[in-house]
């Protein structure tokens, strides 16, 4: 379980999160969502780390990061996986490559039993056959499946998802939502993604903070979502006519 | 301003160094990694310096004998000078001068475009310490292989000037080789490779600092290849006004 607590975060003399605090459960598809420059991403970057908040605490299982040493922030790191927007595959290196290197530089397994994780964790992720190309061989939704493989590589406890959804198109993004949360009950990681994605909002959200202006606005699952009177939120997901449609019609059956 | 940021980028790049000049977390793939660097920055830079070597050797005796015409001087004065030429400058700085345009664009955008990729933060999530994985066996190789270079260089430049005596009139094959080898200082040919060594290390470390710390998309990335080229040589300069102050002195 993370839980955030009281963060604050300025970047320029301009705040972008006030005093943010959610919870994160193990074995739930946690959503972070909210419109664009509502403070998401560096809700997230803060959270793994890769931006330093103010104020505030980040607990990782009762572990506060922000308190942490070096040496305790790189063991924590071992216990994390992220799947970047854009992948982030390493270019130079094949798919087989990019998903050994978590295993090459942080484990001691033989190289057979690594190479039998690898080829594991690729098959999870229906990529098999792929070992030897290069991500610049591969299409957008193979890429992200290879990051996934990547980042699951370690076992991890904590797995973050930047915009898993972006630049894929509906059918895929669906495959890759279902993916990633097989994966979070199957280990019981702590998955938290940062959408845009309403399919992945309505499709996967066991737990989603809605983040309006950097303040946490409405906490809730994609059940509550249709029910919520919280206009941002409602503006924000069924900004289009079908999901309205679509809120409308879950609303009526529901009474 | 300017000094002030001058002092910022200078305070950051020795926060950076202190990065990269760290243990290796696991010896086996730095080493793996230095080698391919060794490869890719070494010995891929073997062909350019070959062509250039072997001109500018060419052209340097083909001046030096348009230039010494005094009565006074003997032939061998044209092989002798083109030597001290080669040995203590153009072997060392301006190879360096050439090769921080080859070597370091190539260094600053790629691992300028890991960072507008992510990748680095993906090293970074990992627990991965980006700069040292990513910079030192870049500086290992580079600066191990460079004396190759150095002394590759001043080989050819010398055989340029060899093939123009053999090609052409301006001076005998057996007057050029004494002259070559008349009042020949060991201590030049070190002095050329300690100064290939620091240029060496200035060409990688500046080149990974600016690609290391970019921010945007390409354009930046194509932007900090150019700062890092011209910086480093301005202090390719700099250094070698300094260590021939202080070697040669």
């Amino acid at each position: 379980m993370i839980e955030v607590k009281n963060v604050v975060k300025s970047f320029d003399h301009k705040t972008i999160l006030h005093n943010v605090s959610a919870r994160f459960d193990s074995g739930k598809t946690n959503l972070i969502i909210g419109q664009s420059g509502s403070g998401k991403t560096v809700l997230m970057k803060s959270i793994v780390g890769l931006v330093r908040p103010e104020q505030g605490s980040i607990e990782f299982d009762g572990r506060n990061l922000l308190t942490m040493n070096a040496a305790q922030t790189k063991e924590l790191r071992k216990e994390i996986g992220m799947l970047f927007q854009g992948s982030a595959l390493f270019d130079s290196e094949t798919v087989l490559d990019n998903v050994m290197f978590p295993l090459v530089m942080f484990s001691s397994m033989p190289y057979a039993e690594m190479l039998d994780r690898a080829h594991f964790c690729l098959e999870r992720v229906n990529l098999k056959g792929q070992d030897n190309k290069y991500p610049s061989e591969l299409s957008g939704g193979m890429q992200k499946r290879a990051a996934i493989a990547r980042a699951i590589a370690l076992n991890p406890k904590y797995l973050f998802c930047d915009e898993p959804n972006s630049g894929l198109d509906p059918k895929t993004s669906i495959l890759i939502d279902e993916l990633l949360s097989d994966i979070t009950h199957e280990y019981n990681i702590t998955t938290i993604i940062n959408t845009h994605d309403m399919n992945s909002v309505l499709g996967i959200g066991e737990n989603i903070v809605f983040l309006n202006k950097g303040h946490v606005d409405w906490v809730g699952n994609s059940a509550q979502i249709y029910n919520s009177t919280n206009e941002a939120l409602i503006d924000f997901v069924f900004a289009t006519r079908l999901f309205r449609q679509v809120r409308n019609y879950m609303i009526s059956t529901h009474k | 301003m300017i000094v002030y940021n001058t002092l910022k980028e200078v305070g950051q790049y020795c926060l950076f160094m202190t990065r990269v000049l760290t243990t290796p977390d696991r010896w086996r793939v730095f080493c793996k990694r230095t080698i391919n660097e060794i490869f890719t920055l070494g010995i891929g830079s073997i062909p350019l310096v070959t062509i250039i070597s072997i001109f500018v050797g060419a052209v340097t005796t083909i001046q030096m004998k348009i230039n010494l015409v005094s009565p006074l001087l003997p032939r061998y004065t044209i092989g002798m000078s083109a030597r001290e030429i080669i040995l203590l400058e153009f072997s060392s700085t301006i190879l360096c001068l050439l090769l921080a345009g080859k070597v370091g664009s190539s260094v600053a955008s790629e691992i300028g475009t890991m960072r507008v990729t992510e990748q680095i933060d993906a090293l970074e999530i990992m627990g991965v310490n980006s700069a040292n994985y990513l910079v030192l066996p870049k500086l290992i190789g580079f600066v191990g292989f460079i004396p190759i270079l150095c002394i590759y260089s001043m080989f050819n430049s010398l055989v340029g000037g060899w093939l123009i005596a053999v090609f052409t009139d301006l001076v005998s094959v057996d007057t050029y080789l004494y002259g070559i080898r008349t009042m020949f200082n060991e201590w030049y040919v070190w002095y050329s490779l300690i100064k290939c060594v620091v240029f060496a290390t200035i060409i990688t470390s500046v080149a990974s600092f600016y690609g290391y710390y970019v921010k945007g998309g390409s354009v930046e990335v194509g932007k900090s290849s150019t700062k890092s080229v011209v910086n480093a040589s301005i202090l390719i300069l700099l250094f070698d006004v300094i260590l021939t102050k202080l070697l040669l002195q």
